[in-house]
């Protein structure tokens, strides 16, 4: 059963404080979710955020090697597959990442000696993509029904050279940025389960930007809610 | 008696501690161990370095090799760090290719030396277009015992610190480079980032250089790079454990 939602999240989010010499608005790029669209893994997602697309599928939880169980809780896995060549030392430092916060969400003792698995395909990357790999991966953990304490959800912000602050920035944006940060957010307390960044910038300029972040996750969040709505009001 | 209640409870073991503001070594919640380092002592290598955070001990040695560069980026050299964890440094690692911890800790050098802009690596071109040095930047952990990735930063700067290099000229006639060994000049390094591990516990304690029992007890844990003007190059956080409890 494919259940396609398309939501315009087209939004203005303020940057308070009027000292800062940011720009007015901060908008994310239109965001689209499609589950349950892979016959195979328990669970499926497609998340696309403007042109970048990341396909993610889970399966579990299911049977564990012996050598990797672990005797309380669930051990996660997460693959992430780059779109042209074989997966090299970024990727599995992506996958840390991915699986950590996964790992902060997930309610992994109600399976013990079990495994979850992650799979993440790179579709097509026009920046932001840490962000997108994670908004699909708690998608496809949703879909899969995985019990979790909270969704989480990514967010990239893109700092260029005069300070100006861009949220999800797309690739021409991030190769121009001073600094790109990248967050993962929780959905009950907006907490920060990870952080990833590239480049330099100050301490104020980062908590300006986790701010920018935790506002936008409230749209992100609204539109999981909706997608998920609409997706089971029909069934 | 203490050493049973450690082995049967290890979490609440290190609460205790933590109620008085110490930790089991005796140290402060945000003290650093004793640091050694240790400079110049493998005189193969063009730069190395020796660093010991407590019993944690990594040794960095610093290749320079030419390279053709690549097209895009004719004036630029190379930097290439590789960290590599074998079985000697802890029982946790087996011998084979490199394991996840391997590769997120080269991931974050190369991302450190990336962000920070500690070589300029114009600095390192020979010949635009034709002849640039590449750095292998080798870090190999001898010791495990926590805090890893702040060893490799500064075992890292350090031996770019300690790098000669010698002269090169490309002779005009044959094309070939030759190299003046007798003329070696330092690396220009031109920001000294220093990264800095803290362990979460409960949610609300921060505790500064975590030993490798504290890193395997804590919610989770958070490097931060910083320079001397206080950018920061570097947020590490690499998400955070559920407590053990629930």
């Amino acid at each position: 059963m494919e259940e396609e939602t398309h939501t315009d999240a087209k939004i203005r989010a303020e940057n308070g404080t009027g000292s800062s010499p940011r720009g007015p608005g901060c908008s994310l790029r239109h965001f689209a979710c499609e589950q349950n669209l892979l016959s195979r893994p328990d669970g499926s997602a497609s998340f696309l955020q403007g042109d970048t697309s990341v396909l993610a599928g889970v399966y579990g939880p299911a049977e564990v090697k012996v050598s990797k169980e672990i005797f309380n809780k669930a051990t996660l896995e997460v693959i992430l597959r780059p779109k042209i060549g074989l997966p090299g030392v970024a990727e599995k430092s992506r996958e840390r990442l991915i699986r950590n916060t996964c790992e902060a969400v997930v309610l992994g003792t109600l399976h013990p000696r079990t495994s979850i698995t992650v799979v993440l395909q790179v579709v097509s990357d026009a920046g932001s993509l840490l962000a997108c790999c994670l908004n699909a991966a708690c998608m496809a953990l949703v879909d899969a029904g995985v019990p979790m304490r909270a969704l989480f959800c990514g967010v990239a912000c893109a700092l260029d050279s005069d300070g100006t602050l861009v949220l999800d920035p797309t690739s021409k944006q991030e190769k121009e940025a001073r600094a790109v940060l990248t967050f993962a957010l929780d959905s009950v307390e907006r907490k920060l389960l990870m952080s990833s960044t590239k480049g330099l910038y100050s301490d104020t300029e980062l908590q300006q930007c986790l701010a920018a972040a935790q506002a936008a996750s409230q749209h992100v969040f609204r539109f999981y809610r909706e997608s998920l709505q609409r997706r089971y009001s029909k069934s | 008696m203490a050493a049973g209640f450690k082995t049967v409870e290890p979490l609440e073991y290190y609460r205790r501690f933590l109620k008085e503001n110490c930790r089991p070594d005796g140290r402060e919640l945000g003290e650093f161990r004793t640091t050694t380092v240790n400079i110049g002592s493998i005189s193969t290598a063009d730069g190395s370095a020796l660093v010991k955070l407590g019993n944690t001990t990594v040794i960095c040695g610093v290749k320079a090799e030419f390279a053709a560069p690549s097209t895009d980026a004719p004036d630029k050299g190379y930097v290439v760090p590789n960290v590599d964890l074998p079985p000697l440094c802890s029982s946790r690692f087996r011998s084979g290719p490199p394991g996840e911890e391997a590769q997120v800790a080269s991931q974050f050098i190369a991302d450190v030396i990336e962000n920070s802009q500690i070589i300029q690596k114009e600095d390192l071109c020979i010949s635009p277009g034709k002849l640039v040095w590449v750095l292998y930047c080798d870090l190999i952990c001898l010791d495990y015992d926590g805090n890893i990735l702040d060893a490799c930063t500064f075992a890292l700067l350090a031996a770019l610190k300690n790098v000669q290099l010698p002269e090169v000229t490309i002779n005009e006639e044959t094309a070939l480079a030759e190299v003046n060994l007798k003329k070696k000049s330092y690396l220009n390094i031109r920001t000294h980032p220093v990264a800095t591990s803290f362990a979460v516990f409960d949610d609300t304690l921060l505790i500064v250089d975590p030993t490798g029992e504290e890193e395997h007890l804590a919610t989770g844990t958070l490097t931060i790079v910083m320079d001397e003007e206080g950018k920061l190059c570097c947020l590490h956080k690499p998400g955070m454990f559920p407590p053990l409890q629930s």
